[in-house]
């Protein structure tokens, strides 16, 4: 057996073992994908005969206030969420990525709304919230007895609130991860130099943690564009629109509207816009990153 | 030292963040043992007249037929889903050098940056000209298809630390690549394949709107659609709600106490390197 002729034997019977799951991705994720793009210049009910009507769904959908709303919406759910889960996970995964017991077993118990489905979390906070007999009318603090989803500006509050609840622990488990992989001697180094609690955060940990930094960023960032399955439950874009973000104006416009060829325009922007948000995140850190590597040359 | 000093602010703030974090679930297993009445009269922080009859009409509303469709879509999506990634990142990685092979790489990097709320719309044209609409293979092939691109990656960044003088001493013996794939890569690989079945799995198990999009039979129905919809038709029956709540989060729960780790990983599934 001379090798050569088993190696050509061998990469002629590799390449078949990729196609099983290139025909599955091909089938409803490449095809699909070329789809949106045709079905966007197309009028389909979602139920009868589907007809080409050239760039009359881009001239509707893009000079629709309601789009600019959305996009909006989006937009603002997007930075409050940033604002709001990055300085907590971080916090929290430097805190439980600490070794004593008694963190171990707080951590335990911060990852408990990894298990929920965000249909699980969105039914929990509307009986949690309501007005009438949620948790803050039968305690009778009149602070926590708010009309949280029938008021426009609650409405977004806490639709970040329970984002986050619901993404933090996610957040602070790769944030825990990235601190416990910081080597120690740089701490040690820190407290001989007289380098106090606050001064290792800020001069060791944070820049230590830049790549999870992107990371989660990447990810908040996509995840908020693609925002679905809690609000649908939640708010259902109420009240009067006030939460209705991109993904929910694609299926109500769709799905419920029976209007098809807006809503793929809408699924393109949304794809546009997530993939090269991402892109900027991910270039940011990658400039930061050689600056930072030039100066500790 | 400095930093050996006990923490207070941060003892306490630990505590407040525990707080934020438990009393809401506190608070739903609580409601869930209440009879309706209760749960007008009662301190909604402490258990009242505890009774099962919640959980008792869950399981009557057909309970157990949402979780067997959850389990059915959730192993019939993530095994298949698995094993073609494996064999794709195997193929990836001992026959990189061939330009189909690269292609394919290439297609599956790119997918990462496709979201299925993005291709629902021809998802749901595809499914409905297969004739599919409205079955478990309508929500179990599109989430195989959607799991592929990160299982390949994964995988892939797996097999690449696997030594060659493995697979060349295989190969001495005559092996074939295909039993080299699984009787050398495949227990190697072991690990990653927990992490991502237990990623994609939870993926499946907790998915939205493809059984919302795919599906419309009550019977069909799998468990985050059955929460919804009992729901909206108990919505002024809270703890009974809240009593689906729990239960459809009980075999999760028991996967955490089981094996934790093996889920946080599963959970953070390439992410945290």
């Amino acid at each position: 057996m001379t090798s050569g002729s088993v190696s050509a034997r061998q990469h002629g019977s590799l390449a078949w073992l990729v196609l099983p799951a290139l025909a599955f991705f091909a089938a409803f994720g490449v095809i699909p994908l070329i789809g949106v793009l045709l079905l966007s210049f197309t009028s389909w009910n979602g139920i009868g005969e589907i007809t080409p009507i050239g760039f009359d769904n881009w001239v509707s959908v893009l000079s629709d206030p309601g789009l600019v709303h959305s996009l909006g919406v989006t937009f603002l759910i997007m930075a409050l969420s940033w604002l709001v889960q990055t300085p907590m996970s971080i916090l929290v995964g430097v805190f439980i990525a600490g070794h004593q017991r008694y963190r171990t077993v707080l951590a335990v118990l911060y990852f408990t709304p990894l298990l929920l489905s965000s249909a699980a979390i969105a039914i929990t906070y509307k009986a949690l919230l309501d007005p009438n007999f949620g948790l803050g009318a039968s305690l009778g603090i009149p602070l926590l007895v708010q009309n949280w989803l029938g008021d426009p500006v609650l409405a977004i509050a806490t639709v970040v609130f329970v984002v986050s609840w619901q993404f933090i622990p996610f957040h602070s488990l790769i944030y825990q991860g990235a601190v416990r992989q910081i080597p120690a001697s740089l701490y040690e180094a820190a407290r001989i130099d007289g380098a106090g609690r606050v001064r290792q955060f800020f001069s060791i940990t944070l820049p230590q943690l830049k790549y999870t930094l992107i990371t989660s960023s990447t990810m908040i960032v996509a995840g908020s564009m693609t925002l679905f399955d809690l609000i649908f439950v939640l708010t259902l874009g109420g009240p009067s629109d006030a939460t209705r973000v991109l993904a929910l104006d694609m299926y109500l416009r769709g799905f419920r509207g029976n209007m098809m060829g807006p809503a793929s325009v809408i699924a393109l922007i949304i794809v546009v816009v997530a993939v090269l948000l991402a892109m900027g995140v991910q270039r940011m850190g990658g400039k930061d990153a050689n600056e930072s590597r030039l100066e500790g040359a | 030292m400095s930093a050996d000093r006990p923490n207070y602010l941060g003892s306490i703030a630990s505590f407040v963040w525990l707080g934020i974090i438990i009393i809401p679930v506190y608070w739903v297993v609580i409601t869930s043992f209440k009879p309706q009445s209760a749960y007008y009269s009662s301190n909604p922080m402490l258990p009242a007249e505890p009774t099962l009859e919640n959980y008792q009409a869950v399981i009557e509303a057909d309970f157990l037929t949402y979780f067997l469709n959850s389990v059915i879509v959730t192993v019939g999506a993530t095994v298949p889903a698995v094993l073609v990634s494996f064999m794709a990142a195997f193929a990836i990685v001992r026959g990189g050098r061939g330009r189909f092979l690269r292609f394919s790489n290439t297609v599956f990097l790119m997918g990462l940056a496709c979201p299925l709320q993005a291709v629902i719309i021809p998802v749901y044209l595809i499914i409905i000209r297969l004739s599919l609409y409205d079955s478990h293979l309508a929500l179990i092939l599109p989430s195989i298809a959607f799991a592929i691109p990160l299982s390949v990656l994964i995988l892939a960044n797996f097999i690449r630390d696997v030594p060659n003088e493995l697979f060349e001493s295989m190969r001495m013996d005559g092996a074939t690549e295909w039993g080299t794939m699984w009787r050398l890569a495949f227990p190697l690989t072991q690990p990653a394949l927990i992490t991502v079945a237990i990623y994609q799995g939870l993926q499946v198990w907790n998915a939205f709107l493809l059984p919302l999009v795919l599906t419309q039979s009550p019977e069909l129905r799998v468990l985050p659609l059955a929460l919804w919809a009992f729901q909206g038709e108990y919505g002024i029956n809270v703890p009974a709600v809240l009593a689906s709540v729990v239960l459809a989060t009980l075999p999760i729960l028991a996967l955490y106490v089981i094996g934790r780790r093996h889920l946080l990983a599963g959970m953070t599934a390439g992410f945290s390197k």
